[in-house]
């Protein structure tokens, strides 16, 4: 194309026009672009820049007055918690599914392929009511738990005996969070590794590379943008999620708030600098992650070219 | 180290790639499995490699003599070259060389001054030893071609298979590569299989050519012999062009007296281009009459496609020599004689 242009430059000499039929007219081009500046203007920079002027808006001392406040600490560790349970489980799932789908023949491949999805395809707020209706007090678990005769006694009572639970709990928390992650690695990697082949891993197996040789010495090695991409995105909706993690969490202060949950009860409590100076984490962890994806894309794009 | 497969049978659900097929590899030959796409050649490779397993109960692999139908592909001491290359991305020439060395049990590795020797010794071989620091993408194809060689037998296998070794290399390099694969199997003497649909290739360098079609043997035998004796109308046409004349044909066989077929109606006779003979069309002189339809002049032979009756093209090919003796030109009637062809029967499916 470039080369076809310059010809046709030299031809028509230099200060000849472009072909227009490949170029728009500028009123186009500007009002193109500005609509899409104003979109992101509108939508994006202004609610960012919204979040942290209230955040601040009574000065720094009050900001971080607001984040070490004891319920806010503990919203932030449960967070983390979540997140440090879920990703790395998502990533082992997401990588032996991947793994599994591109790299053998099986029957119900297209079934697995299409369950991966469904997290994307329910409404959070559902899947957290399932995990009520299966674990909660009220739920399959309950029935379990309170049952005369159940199977496995010993279970049972070492259940009861634990005080388990997994709804209004932390356990709860982890499980909505995972089910709700565990799309991002998976659908990172399986188009990624289509699109590679099995021929390296051939290789492998025949110059005698055990199954875990291959993995780590072919595999990884060539998938480990993707699945870094794959965990900054699972990451960030982890510690993001509202929906389903509302549902089972319960709300109780410094125990079951996760970040997203605490800012929407200091919301409903008027207490609009605090709420804000949460939510200016969440502003900044997603920041955080658009900077850590242009990086990666962009160190991908380098280790491609070279 | 000799190759015998037998009765291999493979089916991919309700598709046969292999109908229990019979191979024998001498010991120390260069063999080329030749036919056309889905004929089965690659699955057969990937069958002796271990990448792939004969169906149930069918077939069984012998390297040498030893059974070796269960043994894993990289137990099998087989050194495979992919179509396109598969070398590892993200490793440098000399990593991927070293691969299967270092990829083995710590008593059984060599140490890192043995590997690298090793490596050194392998990319001379190869003759690329300046370019152990580059990384796959940085070679030309080629080259790629070469280290895939390369790496395949550091771990110094009995057996080497390549599929489809040249395929995707341009024209110059291709012959190029293959002459100096037949030397370089010449040096080291290593059983060697490679796939090709390219039967000039394969009747170029192979010691032996095994000619495959629709998941069967169709014939095996030295080139020479496949070329001049081809066993079904499917070799005959896969070797190269073929004239498939309607009988009967006046002029069979040249000379002053050509014998005339006339009882033989229900075959059809395989004549290749440069068997057939070209006379200008005088009286008294027999043969079958045709006239010039196009001459392809533009090359080291001359090809003319002459018409005979109402709708049978034929291909003829002449030197050039012969070609400006007879001195011919479009719609110029002539007279064909055929030297050699071989009848098959009518309804023989290609």
């Amino acid at each position: 194309m470039a080369t076809t242009v310059t010809h046709l430059k030299a031809q028509l000499g230099d200060d000849a026009p472009v072909s227009r039929a490949t170029r728009d007219a500028p009123w186009v081009r500007w009002s193109l672009t500005a609509v899409a500046l104003l979109f992101l203007a509108g939508f994006l920079l202004l609610p960012l820049a919204a979040v942290f002027t209230e955040a601040l808006r009574k000065g720094l001392g009050v900001y971080f007055c607001a984040l070490i406040d004891a319920d806010a600490l503990a919203a932030i560790r449960l967070t983390l918690l979540a997140a440090a349970i879920s990703v790395p489980a998502n990533v082992v799932f997401g990588v032996a599914a991947a793994w599994a789908i591109t790299k053998f023949h099986f029957r119900g491949k297209n079934v697995l392929i299409t369950l991966i999805d469904l997290p994307f395809a329910v409404s959070p707020v559902i899947s957290g009511l399932i995990y009520v209706l299966v674990f909660g007090l009220q739920g399959w678990m309950g029935q379990y738990m309170n049952a005369e005769h159940p199977w496995l006694p010993w279970f049972q009572q070492w259940l009861v005996g634990q005080d388990f639970k997994i709804i209004f709990a932390v356990p709860g928390i982890v499980l909505a969070t995972t089910f709700v992650t565990f799309p991002f690695v998976a659908r990172e990697l399986i188009p990624l590794m289509q699109a590679q082949g099995s021929d390296e891993e051939y290789a492998a197996v025949t110059l005698g590379a055990s199954g875990w040789q291959i993995f780590r010495r072919v595999t990884l090695p060539n998938i480990k943008w993707g699945l870094f991409y794959g965990v900054i995105l699972c990451n960030a909706r982890a510690m993001g999620e509202f929906g389903a993690v509302s549902v089972v969490s319960g709300h109780i202060r410094g125990e079951t708030n996760t970040i997203p949950l605490h800012v929407e009860i200091l919301y409903n409590e008027y207490n609009f600098t605090a709420a804000f100076a949460m939510a200016s984490l969440l502003a900044l962890l997603a920041i955080f992650t658009l900077v850590l994806k242009s990086v990666i894309e962009w160190r991908y794009a380098l280790s491609h070219k070279s | 180290m000799s190759i015998i497969a037998r009765n291999i049978k493979k089916t991919f659900g309700t598709y046969t790639a292999l109908s229990g097929v019979d191979l024998n590899v001498p010991d120390g030959k260069l063999v080329a499995l030749l036919g056309p796409s889905g004929s089965g050649k690659t699955t057969l490779l990937r069958i002796i490699a271990g990448l792939e397993f004969p169906d149930e109960g069918s077939g069984r692999i012998e390297f040498h003599g030893e059974d070796v139908t269960n043994v894993a592909a990289g137990k099998r001491g087989v050194g495979f070259v992919f179509q396109h290359y598969a070398l590892f991305r993200h490793m440098t020439v000399a990593e991927n060389v070293a691969f299967g060395l270092t990829v083995r049990k710590r008593k059984d590795r060599p140490s890192k001054s043995e590997i690298a020797d090793r490596v050194n010794k392998l990319l001379k071989l190869v003759q690329l030893e300046a370019l152990g620091k580059r990384y796959p993408t940085q070679l030309s194809g080629g080259q790629r071609q070469r280290i895939a060689l390369a790496r395949a037998l550091a771990v110094e296998p009995k057996v080497l298979l390549l599929d489809e070794p040249f395929g995707a290399l341009d024209a110059k390099v291709r012959k190029e590569l293959r002459r100096w694969l037949r030397q370089f199997q010449d040096e080291i003497g290593i059983t060697t299989v490679f796939v090709t649909h390219d039967q000039e290739e394969a009747l170029e360098i192979a010691d032996e050519v095994i000619v495959m079609n629709n998941a069967k043997i169709e014939q095996v035998g030295t080139p020479q012999a496949v070329y001049d004796h081809p066993a079904t109308p499917f070799v005959y046409s896969f070797l190269g062009n073929v004239n498939r004349l309607q009988l009967p044909w006046r002029g069979f066989s040249s000379g002053d007296a050509p014998v005339p077929y006339t009882d033989e109606t229900n075959k059809i006779a395989f004549v290749r281009p440069h068997e057939l003979e070209v006379l200008r069309h005088r009286a008294g002189l027999d043969g079958e009459v045709a006239s010039v339809r196009s001459i392809h002049s533009a090359g080291s032979i001359a090809r003319i496609t002459v018409l005979r009756g109402a709708s049978e093209y034929i291909d003829v090919e002449l030197s050039r020599q012969q070609l400006d003796e007879l001195d011919l030109a479009e719609g110029d009637s002539i007279l064909l004689r055929v030297r050699r062809s071989r009848l098959f029967s009518e309804d023989y499916e290609i």
